[in-house]
């Protein structure tokens, strides 16, 4: 049989398997690259290191908001054996059912997870965790991971602090690049405002891992790691006990109050009322459709973008424009008859006063009358061809304020209110079809005027600066962050700074008149403090008028600015300006005098006045 | 007077140093790559008793003392005499094990004593080897004689069968390897083409269906036959051959063409107001024309060819056309018969296996997750590989029965592709050896008997790195001398110093 050298044609044979296997083995080893790769992710695992947030500071160094912890219950589908779910979910404190549909969900999508770990559970606080810890070796496949969530020490109200939540894909696309699926991220309010400070820098540590998913050994000894950089700590220029104070004032009320120190722009307090409680803000998700669908809308930040008619208050502007416009002179007398009479039977009412009155007087007594007298002047200018230019012009002179467009700030979500323009009647009337006293009642603050608790407050802070102001913001510089130059600038308006000593003195006068004078805010009168301030009484189409009420003090080198709004509180005297005079002592005394007021302040309740949508 | 003595050769010449020292080698390489296999990040010594590479370290000096025994001490004549007593014995402990062994992952194929268990499935690679060698070496053996030939299949086929029994389908494989065997030994080449025939055919019916895969099989017989049939038949053959490639590869599309205004032509029929009944003509005729498949054509077309066919071999005397019809006719019936083979006689989980080997389907969570862990760890390997005990995937324990029949993914991770060249040509070296050494012999029991462990080494080399790189599907058998275990290991130097005390013996003397 030799002769037919089989054994040669046995020995090619061989070759030519042998050359299939080792061609075979030079594709996968030298040619294909993705083998490569799939062995670096079947064998490293990125445990994501996630920074603790920066801490907010209120001005005094107090924490407004703190970090503690908390645990993510995860689960690696493939390592889970079978379980006793009654006794998870009793551990877990959740339903069974719960625990079913999560683990049903895995299952489906088993082989998308592949040896990864899920998320089951979110933000456990520590003592459940401590529960299952002692528990987990009976549910093999489930772990905890730990978790830095957020901690209010202070009640300084939620629409202020914001809240922190997991992204979701509309947060991640309008941040491209920068969070990834189950990073947290401030939403609202200061978290917002400084996320980028806040969050810090997320770090890894890289394992190997074997087949189960276990942890093995450091990546290279760890060098390839990267610490997590913890978030910048910011210090705020709130003032938490003025804060808390004011969310205590305002419990049961619609409404707001924004103080502002006027020397430098910074925001004191920002209370929104209804608002968030603190202690939902810690898991918003848990929390979130209860509060969506409160009808007094508590995510609503109703300081910064709540419009309103400003009502009495915005005579100030008014007198400061007649004087800067030379229409005005603070000796001027005009009368009124519990009203101004205009057109054939038109009355804009006003209450009952002494009459004729000067300037002071009439910011003092908030005469309607007065400031009907005023506008006219202003807009009825010889120096204006139409009516409708004189509208225009004054309309830029109020927006010198921060009126009608957003001031700036750095709180997020600020709304610019609105001051009516001419084309905002032509539209309305037809052009020429309207007159000064169409809009009269622009000279109270009413009609088309809207304006946020925000702009109120600043108006104070700029009359207690005598003509200019500081963009009101919430951060303070601090140690490694720098605010934006724009917080240092001082705003002019338009007027005249020698003009607003004038109205001051009304304001004061309106304060310190002492009972039966007819001074309108005597109830916001402090014995030691030059209280300057002027009450606002604005129609609320929806119910009863909304209180308002604006103040500073002291008179000289003032501290404090306030705007206090409360809807359907009735006059201004009734419940704004008592609780920013509350809010002023509170702030410059450090304690209040007055435990009666205080006391019916905040025990008024008056959310069953408030219509709801 | 010469003394015999004078004759002898001394140990330098007598012994095949080079076959003993890749035996080493290899048990060596095995070793090392064992204890990287299961080396973890608290890394044990190599020498830890409790540990594989320990235990194996045992296996391999209880294996050396085989050898050497095998090869100073058992006188080399008593293999022969041996063969059928222990053929029959190692036959009964097969069957025994079914019945004695506990169930290990569906096999019955284990006895355990004490803490020892050993596969009698590998001991009967020897004795079936050694009894083939008896038998086939005999003055008056034949292969061509069919009652030779029949003898020896039933040599091969009978533990081949009860190793099917234990469920170890895996190890009954490397009995094929016999093959080459009776075919070094005057097996017509036929039986190899046939053979290589069957597996196409039963690949081809999984993967292209059954209609392609009988179109290209009358191709390829109809091309055969032009080239090996008289040359002025040649052009003829090779037209009709082309010819009925084409027109059958034109033809699906055709059909479904046809199919599409059938069953719309099926549709207006029974959209009609009233139901076609039976008897109505029209309704039968269009549903009998909806059921023709394109392999029935195929078969209309060819199968009235075969008696013509066959009378025209038959004048002229024609053999190699005969055996082509003949092998069309079997492809044919393989064809129809592998649906149900594959359904029907193979297990779920080797369906499974087969399925995922030739791409039917994709599941890499479960049958296809050790192919595609173990491809991921040879892959990864690259050029030069990651360097010993740095492998991420085999030490992390991705690729699953990594010590035994997956070592070779260590290899391939830790060394790259340089230690796989490395390994296979040893291999390579080996078997071709021990073709060589037997080709060297004078006795023919010897001879056989290399060809056999030549045969048994090349077809675990084949299936077992096969698997680890896709080509074969996952048939759990060791890679000889490298995987871990002691039957195996035991087995294969058992199966090798025979050989080499067999050609040594020779060597004394001649």
């Amino acid at each position: 049989m030799k002769q037919d050298y089989r054994h040669i044609r046995l020995i090619i044979g061989l070759g030519a398997v042998v050359l299939l296997l080792l061609g075979k083995l030079f594709s996968i080893q030298i040619l294909s690259g993705s083998y490569k790769e799939d062995a670096d992710r079947n064998s490293t695992v990125y445990e994501t290191i996630y920074p603790t947030r920066g801490i907010i500071y209120d001005r005094n160094g107090d924490i407004l908001v703190g970090n503690k912890v908390a645990y993510d219950i995860m689960v690696s589908p493939r390592e889970v054996k079978e379980f006793d779910t009654l006794a998870l979910a009793a551990v877990l404190d959740v339903t069974p059912e719960f625990i079913r549909e999560k683990m049903a969900d895995f299952n489906r999508r088993k082989r998308a997870i592949g040896f990864q770990s899920v998320t089951m559970m979110r933000t456990l606080p520590a003592e459940t965790y401590m529960r299952f810890d002692e528990v987990k070796y009976r549910f093999p496949g489930f772990k905890g991971q730990v978790r830095s969530i957020r901690q209010y020490p202070v009640n300084a109200g939620g629409n202020l602090l914001g809240y922190v939540s997991e992204v979701n894909q509309a947060y991640m696309d309008r941040h491209p690049g920068e969070y990834r699926s189950g990073d947290y991220a401030g939403m609202t309010g200061i978290e917002a405002a400084r996320e980028a400070d806040l969050r810090g820098e997320k770090g890894y540590h890289i394992y190997l891992r074997n087949a189960r998913n276990q942890i093995q050994e450091p990546y290279m000894g760890g060098a390839e790691d990267k610490e997590a950089i913890p978030g910048k700590d910011i210090v705020t220029t709130i003032d938490a006990s003025l804060q808390q104070y004011g969310q205590e004032l305002m419990q049961n009320k619609v409404g707001s109050i924004v103080a502002i120190e006027p020397s430098t722009g910074e925001i004191l307090a920002l209370v929104s009322s209804p608002g968030l409680d603190v202690n939902q803000l810690a898991d918003i998700g848990k929390y979130y459709g209860e509060i969506v669908s409160n009808p007094y809308k508590p995510m609503y930040n109703r300081a910064v973008q709540a419009s309103y008619p400003p009502g009495s208050v915005f005579k100030l502007v008014n007198g400061l424009i007649g004087l800067e416009e030379g229409v005005l002179r603070p000796e001027m007398m005009y009368p009124c008859s519990k009203g101004y009479h205009f057109g054939a039977g038109h009355k804009l009412g006003c209450h009952a006063h002494k009459s004729p009155i000067n300037m002071e007087e009439s910011i003092m007594m908030s005469c309607n009358a007065y400031y009907c007298y005023v506008l006219k002047n202003i807009l009825d200018n010889d120096k204006y061809d139409t009516v409708a230019d004189g509208l225009d012009h004054w309309r830029e002179m109020v927006m010198s304020f921060g009126f009608g467009r957003k001031l700036g700030s750095d709180f997020p979500a600020e709304l610019s209110g609105s001051i009516p323009s001419s084309k905002t009647y032509n539209r309305a009337y037809g052009k020429g079809r309207w007159n000064s006293t169409t809009v009269i009642s622009l000279s109270i603050g009413q009609g088309e005027i809207l304006a946020t608790p925000m702009h109120l407050a600043n108006l104070c802070a700029t009359i207690a600066n005598r003509g200019y102001y500081y963009i009101p913001h919430i951060i303070k510089d601090s140690e490694g962050l720098e605010i934006d130059a724009r917080f240092k600038e001082k705003q002019y308006t338009m007027v005249s700074q020698e003009h607003f000593p004038k109205v001051i003195k009304g304001m004061w006068r309106a304060v310190n008149s002492g009972p039966g004078a007819g001074g309108t805010a005597w109830i916001a009168h402090i014995d030691s403090l030059d209280v300057c301030g002027k009450t606002g009484t604005a129609q609320n189409p929806r119910g009863a008028d909304n209180s308002v009420f604006i103040c500073f003090a002291p008179m000289d080198n003032p501290k404090i600015a306030i705007a206090a709004y409360v809807e359907n509180g009735g006059f201004g005297a009734t419940y704004a300006a008592p609780m920013a005079s509350l809010m002023v002592e509170k702030y410059l005394k450090g304690e209040t005098s007055r435990p009666a007021l205080e006391k019916r302040m905040k025990e008024a309740d008056l959310m069953a006045r408030v219509k709801r949508d | 007077m010469i003394e015999p003595n004078s004759h002898q050769r001394g140990l330098r010449q007598s012994i095949d140093w080079a076959l003993i020292a890749v035996y080493l080698l290899l048990v060596f390489i095995g070793w090392i790559n064992i204890y990287a296999s299961i080396h973890s990040t608290d890394p044990a010594s190599i020498f830890d008793w409790s540990a594989r590479s320990g235990k194996q370290f045992i296996w391999m000096l209880t294996a050396f003392f085989l050898a050497v025994m095998i090869l100073f001490v058992i006188p080399p004549k008593l293999w022969e005499g041996l063969s059928i007593p222990m053929y029959l014995g190692v036959l009964v402990l097969l069957v025994a094990v079914i019945f004695l062994s506990k169930d290990v992952k569906g096999s019955h194929s284990w006895f355990e004593l004490g803490p020892v268990k050993f596969q009698p499935a590998e001991i009967s690679k020897i004795t079936t080897s050694l009894l083939l060698a008896l038998v086939m070496s005999q003055q008056n053996y034949k292969i061509t004689r069919w009652k030779d030939f029949f003898l020896t299949v039933a040599i091969i086929g009978l533990p081949m069968l009860i190793i099917v029994a234990e469920s170890e389908t895996g190890s009954a494989l490397v009995y094929i390897g016999f093959i080459f065997v009776l075919y070094r030994e005057g097996l017509s080449g036929w039986w190899l083409a046939l053979f290589g025939m069957v597996i196409a055919l039963f690949i081809g019916t999984l993967t292209a269906g059954a209609y392609w895969s009988i179109v290209g099989l009358g191709g390829i017989l109809a091309l055969s036959s032009a080239f090996m049939g008289p040359s002025k038949e040649f052009w003829r053959r090779l037209g009709i051959g082309l010819g009925f490639v084409l027109l059958m590869s034109l033809l699906p599309g055709v059909i479904s063409h046809l199919g599409d205004a059938v069953s719309a032509k099926m549709a207006f029929l029974e959209n009609r107001v009233w139901v076609p009944v039976a008897g109505e003509k029209g309704g039968y005729f269009w549903s009998f024309l909806a059921d023709i498949k394109p392999v029935y054509i195929v078969l209309a077309v060819t199968l009235p060819a075969v008696p013509v066919l066959l009378w025209k071999a038959y004048q002229k005397k024609d053999s190699f056309l005969a055996i082509a019809v003949g092998a069309f006719i079997l492809g044919v019936a393989l064809v129809f018969s592998t649906d149900y083979i594959f359904q029907n006689v193979l297990q779920p989980h080797q369906r499974g296996r087969i399925e995922v080997l030739l791409g039917l389907k994709e599941d890499l969570a479960g049958v296809g997750y050790n192919v595609n862990q173990s491809k991921i760890a040879i892959g990864s390997g690259g050029m030069f590989g990651k360097g010993f005990l740095h492998g991420t995937q085999t030490t992390f324990g991705f690729v699953p029965e990594q010590s035994t029949d997956f070592i070779f993914c260590t290899v391939g991770e830790e060394w790259g592709f340089f230690g796989c060249l490395v390994v296979i040509l040893l291999y390579v070296f080996l078997i071709i050896r021990l073709i060589l050494d037997a080709e060297k012999c004078r006795s023919s029991f010897t001879r056989i008997y290399g060809y056999c462990v030549a045969a048994c080494v090349f077809m675990h080399l084949f299936i077992n790195v096969g698997m680890t790189i896709g080509l074969m599907p996952v048939i759990g058998i060791p890679l000889p001398l490298l995987s871990y275990g002691g039957s195996s290991l035991w087995a294969f130097t058992i199966l090798i110093f025979i050989f080499l005390a067999l050609y040594r013996d020779e060597k004394k003397y001649f």
